[in-house]
């Protein structure tokens, strides 16, 4: 429409609505690209998490782009493999069925931090009797440690900072800290380190494939949450989440709440003075309780959550607003026009009251979709979130729950936080423009 | 310069307004005089500028005002030189004073009557309060409104009674002008000749000028000394009412007093035809020249101002 | 030219009465605080008059006189409460939704504010097609050619040019020729005109009545005009309806009633009316005191006994007067003309 043309044209004046959409350009664009990048299940897989998923990445790990600021250079995760050929697999094989493996993976570290754990996975094929493995680790200034000796199940993990045996060789250090560390500077030694790994198969088709973690101590873009997981995925995820709840509930109500205030004020009379009734009670309710109460006792989906938002807000003050301009524009000359050619009363509300409401409503539906979005990471800091879904609200409840701010890992919780004021911040510019752009269309009433 | 009692001169008055469209050029060198205890009245469509006189002739100027020049005399003092605060203090409400278009809507509605009408008496006169309600019953006994209504609020009052109210507080400060703009134009026709015999009484008895702007020719004419016409920002013609309302001589102008119904009239009124142009596009040459039928080949170029028997036309069929 | 309305005589009105109103009242409840009922506002209290197929008839009165009522009860938009409104054969008072609906299209309103009266979101296409789609005209192509016809009638041409424009990119005068457009495309057989063009400029005035009262020749239409202008009457109605406080003070010709008038406040408005004449800046205007009551509490006997120079002691503010007829087709609601 026309005014759609010119709405864009004076938005243009205005350099905080500009900012606004751009901020909310981007949301958008970021949303999309989430879906598309990591669609909808695997995002929930991906989330739901597991050591599988998320084995090789350290927990509570700082975003690694914090080592452009640091002095400190922290190590980044890193996996080598046999099966795809990254770490070295030799076999010799021996009499009687028995073969040695030789597996050696070597690396330089110029970290001048400590990784947070050394782990290797094995994976074996036997039919009874277990192979047999010996771990060396071989450091930069040639020093030589045998970290252990074991026979490994189907599925085994050595986990270097746990394993008893090397903890026992050595006098209460940190195991970690003991691979890496330079003597006689008590830092991190930097350089060519090597793992080798030793082992003996006892039967025939019997194999050993391992695969060698070294987590770092900061990961990715975003960093990793207690889980391991991938903090990127919940926050590219929190966008389109964010503003679909946010977009669904503020249109919803809006529209709802418009329809009926315009059925109440058309009509008066007694429908007009029951609608205002139950706008009156429903204004007291307390609506996060009761929306605590439903997360609580009935479910956490967050599709439960949207629908009774939007129920508790059709009744909401925003009637008795709607209703003041509904009672002016029904006053019109156009509008008597319209029942002197005969238009009945529902062409009325819907062809002229509604479309003549649309352009003052907007800036108001702008304004309110933080709020809704702010609505949904409350609830999922109180708990009450999806458990399923990767939401910015959740991001900063698991924060919470594990003590974020008191172990000093902000960018937990700085990075969905941020996320969500410049949501907030995105749409309330857009909507203070709209409103000063819409606003002397008000005095046309 | 020589005024030869004339109480108002106003000489080459400019006013333009800065649009996201470009600059309307509302009053676009305007000039004309007015003698003591005289009434003018500048007639003119709306979209012609002569609200924008009015605001001009005060310095009420909006905040996109743009070019504002000229000379304004007030008995022989070019109040254009003044600054804004000494223009506030010696002219503004002191020497001439404003009825606006619908002031009878524009009274503060949660202030009595009275004191809205004092407050101007305050702020010019520097006289206490007590003072000024007595120079406010004064008032109101000129206009015509009975003294009982000064602790009244204005929702109380009907239409032609606020229009009383307004003029009062125009006089409240005994300005020797009064600019009225469209001051009856949303009442009824008792009503509006009501507040013109006020008017009238008000020329009488106290020897105040007044410039009337108003598109009504017919009630024009009941206040009317001297007439001038206003089309597109540009006065194109001054005469005194008497040989103006007997015969016109400017085409827009004869086409205006053809176009008036008559209770009595024998002939069909006629209508001009076309709108009068943008304030903003204006045509080079005769700005009505397009819708003239007397145009000639000179109207191409922009009329001169001629003066005859002490009538001004501004049309080339008189030079 | 002449004043070109030609004046029906009206003893021998053969022409059919299209709309026939007898001694309606229209009264409207006071509430205060919701609750108690505080009276009544009497806009209309005993109003009879007919009107012919084809008749204009001028309504004058100034604001508070009931006219603004009169006028949305012809309309259907108010019901009477008491008395009878009969449109051919239609009774009003007993309409229901599908009588009320049959009669709306009979009917054309054109009002007083031009660009109050358009929806400020629809262009001129959606506008004109509104009374259309509701009154059930449902080929788009009839719609289209209905539209494009009313159009020309009102000289809105070339046509093209203004249907897809938004009544704000519309002059005042443009504006008015839509609203009556609108009016006239359901085919009227009469239109109920409230100050059509007092919102509009001088020079377009005339252009707009000119246009109305082709209309009228054209169809044969019907028009109430409401006016507080007495001059443009005697260019646009035969016969003329005075108002005062609810009831029709005075009812005759236009030429009677402008040459001759009888009651003394149709005489005030005349005196009151202004004609471009530069001796009016020496005289003073005699106009009666006071101003026009309240409909709520109406003065007894003749309401306008109070501000009435010639009020008979006694008689004027004890009884209501009737209409009495000193001349044929000339009827005055005063007790001097018993």
């Amino acid at each position: 429409m026309n005014t759609l043309k010119n709405t864009f044209r004076e938005i243009w004046r205005y350099p905080s609505a500009v900012i606004g959409v751009t901020m909310v350009l981007l949301l958008v664009l970021v949303s999309i690209y989430a879906v598309i990048k990591i669609p909808y299940n695997q995002a929930i897989y991906l989330w739901r998490g597991g050591e599988d998923v998320w084995g090789a990445n350290p927990k509570f790990a700082p975003p690694s782009w914090f080592n452009f600021f640091s002095t400190q250079k922290q190590p980044l995760s890193f996996v080598a493999n046999t099966t795809d050929g990254t770490m070295n697999k030799k076999v010799t094989l021996g009499a009687q069925n028995t073969n040695t493996i030789n597996i050696s993976y070597s690396f330089d570290y110029q970290a001048d931090g400590y990784p947070q754990d050394v782990l290797i996975n094995f994976t074996s094929k036997y039919a009874q009797k277990q192979p047999f493995v010996s771990i060396n680790w071989v450091a930069p200034d040639g020093s030589n440690t045998r970290i252990d000796n074991l026979g490994i199940g189907q599925q085994q993990t050595v986990r270097f900072s746990q394993d008893q045996q090397f903890q026992q060789s050595l006098n209460g250090e940190d195991p970690i800290q003991t691979l890496f560390n330079d003597p006689k500077t008590n830092k991190v030694m930097k350089g060519k380190y090597q793992v080798q790994i030793v082992g003996i198969t006892f039967e025939q088709g019997s194999d050993i494939n391992a695969e060698f973690i070294v987590q770092g101590q900061v990961y990715g873009l975003a960093g990793t949450d207690q889980y391991r997981r991938d903090l990127m995925v919940a926050l590219l995820w929190g966008a389109p989440v964010a503003l679909a709840f946010g977009l669904l509930a503020s249109i919803g109500t809006l529209f709802t709440t418009m329809i009926i205030a315009a059925i109440g004020t058309w009509y008066g009379g007694w429908v007009d003075a029951l609608i205002q009734r139950i706008t009156e009670v429903n204004l007291v309710l307390p609506y996060l309780a009761i929306l605590i109460m439903v997360g609580t006792f009935y479910s956490h989906s967050i599709w439960v959550i949207l629908g009774v938002t939007i129920v508790l807000n059709i009744f909401t003050g925003s009637i008795k607003s709607y209703r003041a301009i509904f009672m002016q524009v029904k006053e019109s000359m156009y509008i008597e026009a319209a029942r002197s050619y005969g238009a009945s009363d529902a062409r009325i509300i819907f062809t002229y009251l509604i479309p003549r409401m649309i352009p003052l409503l907007i800036p108001g539906l702008v304004s309110s979709v933080p709020s809704f979005v702010f609505l949904e990471s409350t609830l999922a800091i109180l708990g009450l979130g999806d458990p399923v879904l990767p939401t910015w609200g959740k991001i900063i409840d698991d924060a919470f729950t594990n003590g974020a701010l008191y172990k000093g890992y902000y960018y937990w919780i700085m990075e969905p936080a941020i996320l969500l004021m410049v949501t907030g911040l995105g749409f309330a510019m857009l909507g203070f423009a709209l409103d000063r752009i819409f606003n002397p269309r008000l005095r046309d009433i | 310069m020589p005024q030869n009692n004339k109480l108002l001169r106003i000489e080459e008055l400019v006013l333009h307004f800065n649009t996201t469209h470009g600059p309307v050029q509302a009053v676009d060198g305007v000039n004309f005089e007015l003698a003591s205890n005289r009434a003018v009245v500048i007639l003119g469509e709306s979209g012609c500028g002569k609200s924008s006189l009015a605001k001009a002739i005060l310095r009420l100027l909006p905040r996109n005002a743009g070019k504002y020049s000229g000379r304004v005399y007030l008995d022989g003092r070019d109040v254009m030189l003044l600054t804004d605060e000494e223009f506030r203090q010696d002219i503004r409400w002191a020497s001439i004073s404003m009825v606006p278009q619908a002031a009878m809507n524009a009274l503060n509605p949660v202030i009595r009557v009275g004191e809205q009408v004092a407050e101007p008496a305050i702020v010019h006169l520097g006289v206490d309060k007590k003072e000024a309600l007595s120079l406010v019953r004064k008032m109101f006994q000129h206009v015509g409104v009975p003294d009982d209504f000064i602790s009244r609020y204005p929702f109380e009052l009907s239409g032609g009674m606020r229009q009383r109210v307004a003029i009062a507080m125009a006089l409240v400060t005994s300005p020797i002008l009064i600019i009225l703009d469209e001051p009856t134009s949303a009442l009824d026709v008792l009503t509006q000749a009501n507040i013109f015999n006020v008017l009238k009484r008000l020329k009488k008895e106290l020897g105040i000028s007044f410039i009337l702007i108003t598109h009504d020719i017919a009630t024009s004419s009941e206040l009317a000394d001297d007439v001038a016409i206003m089309y597109a920002g540009q006065i194109v013609e001054v005469s005194d009412a008497y040989r103006f309302f007997d015969k016109p001589l400017h085409p827009y102008s004869q086409k205006l007093m053809a176009s008036v119904p008559r209770l009595h009239g024998t002939k069909e009124p006629e209508f001009i035809t076309g709108r009068p142009p943008s304030l903003i596009d204006l045509p080079k040459g005769c700005r009505f020249a397009d819708r003239c039928p007397a145009r000639f080949e000179k109207c191409v170029e922009d009329p001169p101002v001629v003066e005859k028997d002490e009538r001004k036309v501004k049309c080339w069929l008189y030079s | 030219m002449v004043a070109p309305v030609k004046t029906k005589d009206v003893e021998k009105d053969k022409r059919k009465v299209l709309l026939s109103i007898t001694d309606l009242h229209v009264w409207f409840e006071l509430r205060r605080f919701g609750f108690s009922n505080a009276g009544h506002v009497k806009a209309v209290d005993g109003v009879t008059f007919d009107v012919h197929q084809g008749e204009t008839i001028a309504v004058v009165g100034e604001s508070g006189c009931g006219k603004s009522s009169l006028m949305k009860t012809i309309l259907a938009l108010y019901k009477p409460t008491t008395g009878k409104v009969v449109f051919e054969d239609l009774d009003l008072a007993e309409l229901d939704g599908k009588g009320l609906h049959t009669y709306h299209s009979l009917v054309g309103y054109v009002q007083q504010d031009p660009y109050g009266a358009l929806p400020p979101f629809m262009n001129v296409r959606k506008i004109l097609e509104e009374p259309l789609i509701v009154n059930g005209v449902k080929s788009k192509e009839e719609r289209d050619q209905r539209i494009r016809k009313s159009m020309e009638e009102v000289k809105l041409t070339p046509v093209e040019d203004f249907l897809e424009k938004f009544p704000h990119m519309l002059s005042g005068g443009q504006q008015q020729r839509v609203v009556i457009a609108r009016a006239m495309i359901m085919g009227p057989k009469f239109l109920v005109a409230d100050e059509p063009v007092s919102m509009l400029d001088a020079s377009v005035r005339v252009e707009i009545l000119k246009l109305l009262r082709g209309l009228q020749e054209t169809h044969n239409l019907s028009v109430i005009y409401i006016t507080h202008d007495l001059s443009t009457v005697s260019y646009f109605s035969e016969r003329i309806f005075v108002m005062y406080a609810g009831n029709l003070v005075e009812k005759a010709n236009v030429r009677q009633v402008l040459d001759h008038p009888l009651h003394p406040y149709t005489m005030a408005l005349l005196t009151g009316t202004s004609e471009p004449d530069a001796r009016n800046a020496e005289t003073f205007k005699e106009l009666p005191p006071g101003e026009p009551p309240s409909l709520v509490n109406p003065p007894t006997g003749c309401r306008f006994h109070p501000r009435c120079s010639k009020a008979i002691q006694g008689l004027c503010e004890v009884k209501e007067p009737p209409d009495f007829e000193p001349e044929p087709g000339h009827l005055v609601a005063c007790w001097l003309y018993q």
